[in-house]
């Protein structure tokens, strides 16, 4: 970059950035700010940056801190709600999908790559077919064989269609393991490696940047999941935290959702992506230069 | 020698694909048949599936609900994948020739995070009637609340506008990493033979990314026609189905109706314009690779 002597142009589009920034990041604000005012002052304190009273007693709710009679003084309908535990269950069931499927995709990704075998050309072909099937369409018989197997309700039922494979995670990890060197495996098969030890040992570590970084897509994704988990994991002991927003939303009682409430549960459900972006958030910005030109 | 590792390989190779398979059989191969096949039949998750041949088809192409969901769609893409490319293209622009901070790249990434029902609730607060922030600035100003959600004309313009408030960033990092790849010596001597921004941005920039471009847009298309959650939360299709999109309509079908057969069809029908879509994704990916690796 050289330096410059002022400029209009350039300070014009600077103020754009911040105009960008501003509207990005205000809705956010906004739900915070709501998360920490009380529900009675909803009527009167809507127009300051800050509340006026500011207060926890929404997170305490909705986290099942507080009781009933509390929960329903502070603006809430009464309703069972447990915001730590759906949180939890996301957490797991996030965990759970990036981590095997990204290690079972990684595994299919070195094969096609790197293992000679007769059909390997056809099988890539059908399984990245794939990706030409949108997911509504096997939504609804995944839903029907998930029945069948009696899975609903259960983890292993929401995790089943997406923790062994997805298509995309396939092709790109081939795609990075076609990039290794040769003369790295024929040191490694001369050491008396067979395919498994090459994998683990040299692929695997070879890889960490795109193995991070579809982890960390695939965590993104699952984080976001609604219909899937909306149709096979309703119950409570199961619920994911989208999930929970969407029945809390269903159970406000009065003609006016409650809104501080719901906006201390969206807070939360922000959160842990927050903490992800805090901690890896070069990562994630780098992760979108490989998926955006490759 | 060579052998060996050619039969280790042979061996190993269909248990390093033994997940992948199985998953691809069950949760792919499988059920896109069983798609297919209760698509031609009579079937509402209680009875046994009864072949009707070609009446679902039928009765979807004569159906005026059908044909509004896909209306309402391709209004919605067309709302959002508008607004959405024109500003991430700005954005994108602007930080290219601004700064390269991963700070602000990760603030514009930051919706792309947060799950489409907490955009939905947010939005659904912020524009609220009566109590919502922007109708509050509005009445400040001396307007008229607005019935964001309510007012059949204005709640397709708010789920398109919430949602390329939520991609837009993201869509604009995707746009910004093409426009890194852009040898920066270009701009240099456009800057020294006295060109503005305005003209590189035409000659150079624009030229240049057009297939990271057209890739881009392809891929928010896809997205955008599989819009869901956004919908499922603030308008559930409503006011008087003008935000009742195809994802929404087959969902209805299926699981409020229990129409299993006719959601079949029209999810087949809906997958046709994917495949087209995905197709020339397909063929873009492999272009944009080689023209930029």
């Amino acid at each position: 970059m050289t330096r410059r002597t002022f400029n209009p142009g350039r300070a014009l589009a600077w103020v754009a950035m911040i105009v960008v920034l501003v509207v990005t990041v205000f809705p956010f604000w906004w739900m915070i700010r709501t998360a920490l005012t009380p529900a009675a002052d909803i009527y009167t304190d809507n127009t300051g940056l800050l509340p006026d009273h500011p207060t926890l007693v929404n997170f305490a709710r909705i986290l099942g801190l507080t009781s009933e009679a509390e929960a329903r003084a502070a603006g809430g309908s009464g309703a069972r709600l447990d915001f730590a535990r759906y949180l939890l269950n996301s957490v797991i069931y996030c965990g759970l999908i990036a981590a095997v499927q990204t290690l079972f995709c990684a595994m299919a990704g070195y094969a096609f790559a790197r293992l000679r075998f007769p059909g390997r050309d056809l099988v890539f072909g059908i399984v990245i077919a794939a990706l030409m099937v949108p997911p509504i369409f096997t939504l609804l018989p995944n839903f029907i064989l998930v029945k069948d197997l009696g899975l609903m309700n259960t983890m292993a039922g929401m995790v089943a269609p997406t923790i062994l494979m997805t298509p995309f995670a396939v092709f790109f990890l081939r795609q990075f393991f076609l990039s290794l060197p040769r003369d790295v495996e024929e040191a490694a098969i001369l050491d008396g490696n067979g395919p498994w030890g090459i994998f683990w040992r040299i692929a695997l570590p070879m890889s960490r940047g795109p193995l991070i970084t579809i982890g960390l897509t695939t965590t993104v994704w699952a984080w976001k999941d609604f219909l899937w988990p909306l149709l096979v994991g309703r119950n409570e002991e199961n619920r994911l935290v989208t999930v929970a927003l969407g029945v809390f939303l269903q159970q406000s009682p009065n003609t006016q959702p409650d809104w501080t409430g719901l906006m201390a549960a969206s807070t939360l459900s922000v959160l842990p992506v927050l903490v992800l972006l805090v901690l890896m958030g070069k990562r994630l910005v780098q992760s979108l230069n490989f998926t955006g030109s490759k | 020698m060579k052998s060996t590792k050619q039969r280790d390989d042979r061996r190993a190779a269909w248990w390093f694909l033994l997940p992948v398979l199985v998953g691809f059989a069950v949760f792919y191969g499988y059920p896109a048949a069983r798609g297919i096949w209760y698509s031609v039949t009579d079937y509402t998750m209680l009875n046994t599936p009864s072949y009707v041949g070609t009446e679902n088809y039928a009765k979807l192409f004569s159906d005026e609900q059908f044909w509004n969901s896909l209306l309402v769609t391709g209004w919605y893409v067309v709302l959002n994948i508008g607004s959405q490319t024109a500003l991430a293209l700005g954005i994108a622009t602007l930080m290219h020739r601004l700064t390269r901070s991963v700070v602000l790249r990760a603030t514009l990434l930051l919706p792309w995070l947060v799950p489409n029902v907490t955009i939905g609730l947010l939005w659904m607060w912020l524009l609220d009637t009566n109590l919502g922030f922007v109708n509050n600035l509005l009445n400040t100003l001396g307007f008229n609340p607005i019935g964001f959600f309510t007012d059949a004309t204005w709640a397709m313009p708010s789920i398109a506008g919430i949602n390329t408030w939520a991609y837009t960033g993201y869509t604009a990092l995707l746009l910004y990493a093409g426009m890194l790849q852009i040898p920066q010596y270009l701009y240099e001597g456009a800057a020294i033979d006295g060109a503005g921004e305005w003209l590189m941005f035409r000659r150079i920039t624009l030229p240049l990314l057009r297939p990271v471009l057209a890739l881009v847009l392809v891929v928010s298309m896809i997205g955008s026609f599989q819009i869901f959650d956004t919908i499922a939360v603030t308008t559930r299709g409503g006011p008087v189905a003008a935000t009742r999109v195809i994802y929404y309509y087959i969902y209805q079908q299926a699981f409020t109706y229990f129409h299993m057969g006719y959601a079949a069809a029209a999810a087949i029908c809906l997958a046709l314009i994917l495949g087209v879509l995905t197709a020339v994704q397909m063929r873009l990916l492999r272009a944009s690779r080689s023209d930029l690796m």
